[in-house]
């Protein structure tokens, strides 16, 4: 090939942080690895779990962090302040941690009425006491109107892991299975129906839920599960690309395995979005040695947050960090990591 | 899902392959040309279902891909002007210009919105009477009905902090430059079936006459490109070069009356640069005078800005079916959907995004 046949145009650099450096797609690994993770670098952080896994005197700990800042503040099946709950808790039981304890820091705007934050607030209590964990601490801050959506919430989560539990995302090997507990796509489409005004025959409810007794019933049948995630912002795509990336491992799913309600697949349809970037809240895709997989997957069946769990792919060795697919038609594509936001087509 | 599903269903797509194969005796070069095409023939793999004489090129008909750079460059000039909203469709604003793009725009300062149609556009301009509000209207036939209707709509109720940054293209001039030229592969084309379903398909009749060359309307399920192949192929193995129509259900010969006539109220046929192609003679569409009024490039004084595009880039032969995605040294490299040397790897439809996407492990990337 001739030397020619290079595009000279210079590649573009970064100087401000874009809206796609919040999607959970590369832009979001590039400011991992080029910012924070020099700054803050530690063996702990190094391993790029959803949670940090530490021991205080016998005990393992687990211990996450995440901000919430969705709009709009109520949609169809729960609000920012349940968000909040259940996905710090995910986080912590994707750690294979039952946890115990959150914080709550509220970031208010000027202006917000206080009925809505006492909304939320509740939502919230009743969240947590589903889950059966308190919310022990918190911070109060009010910005000028104009400078926050309403409000803004952060939260940690401290958790505690189950006997044996040995989880992470650099521990798939070739021949484990993939697992995942439900239909995706429910959660992306609840949230950019109500902002984009679409109407549907039935309403699509976001799936938020917290998944830490699913993660119970699975650890209680089987020790052989190396890894697991929630496949919230990115989607399931980027779930998997995270964990054959860490693992240096390649991932094979199968299209017709993948369960999306056709709903969320119509609307999908009408947005030019493959449901496979599109957020989950109450979805987990599990990494478990292949002996064990079926009964896993019956066990997180009896789950109501597990009730269609499949099998959906296989981990493999060949070209480390890819995630491949098999399409209904018996062809293979690759499943990419998103580069920025996942943007609606012109045609 | 109800009038989705028929058309992806993996059972008839074997029998349609299955009948390419039995029909098919010698090798040729078939280019779908729209970049909805593209994506559905990588999404579902099709080309591997193939046998291995069918070739498939892709062609110019990514209006990403196709908007010149130049037209970026004006679109981030006034995007970063005072009291200015700019409004446009998600995927123009990660199109690199000479320098940047319009999502670094944003994160400078300026005012950019993602819109879903140039009405929301004009919404947004009724709602902010104190703002310059720009929709950038970029596109094939497929989108030039409603942004026409927004300007109509503009001028009909006044609106006079509305305007458009107009940088439409049409597609059989684009097809007939890649026929004329001496090193043309294409032997049969499908042809873009929503271009169709406004324009009807009576314009690619005197393609069809002048070289001879089957054209067969397609859609964008699966199933409608397995079959527009087959019946291209078809033609060929039978010594034919006919206009058929396989879009039965959207497209008829005459097309959308009523776009056509907002469209040539608003429009009047111009000659369009073409990103990587260069200008092709009457290839797009203009304001006409009497809505000079609603357009940007002379409202903001932009319309002697040019830019060079860059000669070694090979989107050019890519787009013009001449060359693969992978026939170029940076894809995959140095080119990628995060550093997009060139308009095809920005957007989803871009022949160079879909190869990334979806079949970049079927070629060595070191």
């Amino acid at each position: 090939m001739s030397a020619t046949f290079i595009c000279p145009t210079p590649i573009a650099t970064r100087e401000r942080i874009v809206l796609g450096h919040g999607s959970g797609g590369r832009l979001s690994a590039e400011l991992m690895r080029d910012v924070f993770l020099p700054a803050f670098s530690n063996p702990l952080l190094d391993r790029m779990d959803d949670q940090a896994i530490f021991e205080i005197g016998r005990e393992r700990i687990a211990f996450t962090t995440d901000s919430f800042v969705v709009k709009p503040l109520l949609f169809p099946g729960g609000d920012i302040g349940s968000l909040a709950v259940h996905g710090t808790i995910n986080d912590l039981a994707m750690g294979g941690a039952r946890p115990l304890y959150l914080s709550a820091a509220f970031i208010l705007e000027e202006g917000l009425a206080t009925e809505t934050l006492r909304a939320i607030a509740l939502s919230m209590a009743r969240a947590a006491a589903a889950a059966g964990v308190a919310i022990v601490t918190g911070d109060t801050k009010v910005v000028e109107r104009g400078k926050g959506d309403g409000l803004y919430i952060n939260t940690t989560g401290i958790g505690v892991v189950y006997q044996g539990a040995r989880l992470s995302a650099s521990n798939a090997r070739p021949g484990d299975c993939v697992i995942l507990s439900g239909a995706i796509g429910d959660h992306g489409i609840a949230i950019m129906a109500q902002r984009e005004g679409l109407e549907f025959e039935t309403e699509i409810e976001s799936d938020s839920a917290p998944l830490h007794e699913l993660v119970g019933d699975m650890l209680d049948v089987s020790t052989s599960i190396r890894c697991l995630r929630d496949p919230t912002r990115g989607g399931l795509s980027s779930a998997l690309n995270e964990i054959a990336a860490t693992s240096g491992v390649s991932i094979h799913i199968d299209e017709s395995k993948i369960l999306i309600r056709d709903d969320v697949r119509g609307a999908c349809e009408l947005l030019g979005l493959d449901p496979l970037y599109v957020a989950n809240e109450g979805k987990l895709v599990a990494i478990v040695a292949p002996e064990a997989a079926e009964e896993i997957v019956r066990a997180m069946r009896r789950n109501e947050h597990g009730r269609d769990a499949a099998i959906i792919g296989t981990v493999g060795d060949q070209h480390a960090g890819l995630v491949t697919m098999k399409t209904a038609f018996g062809s293979t594509r690759i499943v990419d990591l998103l580069a920025g936001d996942q943007l609606p087509r012109i045609c | 899902m109800k009038y989705v599903d028929e058309y992806r269903d993996p059972k008839i797509a074997l029998a349609l392959a299955g009948r390419i194969r039995e029909k098919v005796t010698r090798p040729c070069v078939l280019m779908e040309v729209c970049g909805g095409q593209t994506h559905t023939l990588m999404r579902y793999g099709i080309d591997e279902l193939l046998p291995k004489e069918v070739e498939l090129v892709h062609g110019p008909g990514c209006p990403v891909c196709v908007t010149p750079l130049e037209m970026v460059d004006k679109a981030i000039r006034i995007a970063a002007m005072p009291d200015v909203i700019f409004t446009s469709y998600g995927d123009m604003l990660r199109v690199p210009g000479s320098s940047g793009d319009l999502f670094q725009a944003k994160a400078g300062g300026a005012d950019v919105r993602i819109v879903y149609s140039p009405l929301d556009a004009l919404q947004i301009a009724r709602a902010n009477p104190a703002k310059k509000v720009v929709f950038f209207g970029v596109g094939f036939e497929t989108t030039a009905p409603p942004n026409a209707m927004a300007v109509w709509q503009a001028r009909a109720e006044g609106i006079r902090n509305f305007s458009m940054l107009v940088s439409h293209v049409l597609v059989p001039p684009a097809m007939r430059l890649i026929l004329s030229s001496p090193s043309n592969r294409v032997q049969g084309f499908i042809a873009p079936g929503h271009v169709c379903t406004v324009m009807g398909y009576s314009e690619y009749e005197p393609l069809v006459n002048d070289y001879r060359v089957p054209i067969v309307v397609g859609g964008f399920e699966p199933l409608d490109l397995l079959e527009a192949i087959f019946m291209l192929v078809a033609q060929l193995e039978e010594g034919r070069a006919e206009l058929e129509n396989q879009y039965v259900r959207s497209v008829n010969a005459a097309g959308n009356a009523t776009a056509q006539r907002i469209m040539r109220e608003v429009f009047e046929v111009s000659d369009r640069k073409w990103r990587g192609i260069g200008e092709i003679a009457e290839s797009g569409y203009r304001l006409r005078e009497a809505f000079a009024s609603y357009d940007a490039e002379r409202i903001f004084g932009l319309e002697d800005v040019s830019a060079e595009e860059p000669k070694e880039c090979i989107s050019a032969l890519v787009l013009q079916g001449l060359k693969k995605p992978v026939d170029c040294a940076a894809f995959g490299k140095r080119c990628t959907p995060m550093n997009p040397l060139g308009a095809p790897m920005v957007s989803a439809e871009g022949a160079c995004a879909a190869y990334y996407q979806y079949r970049r492990h079927m070629v060595a990337i070191s």
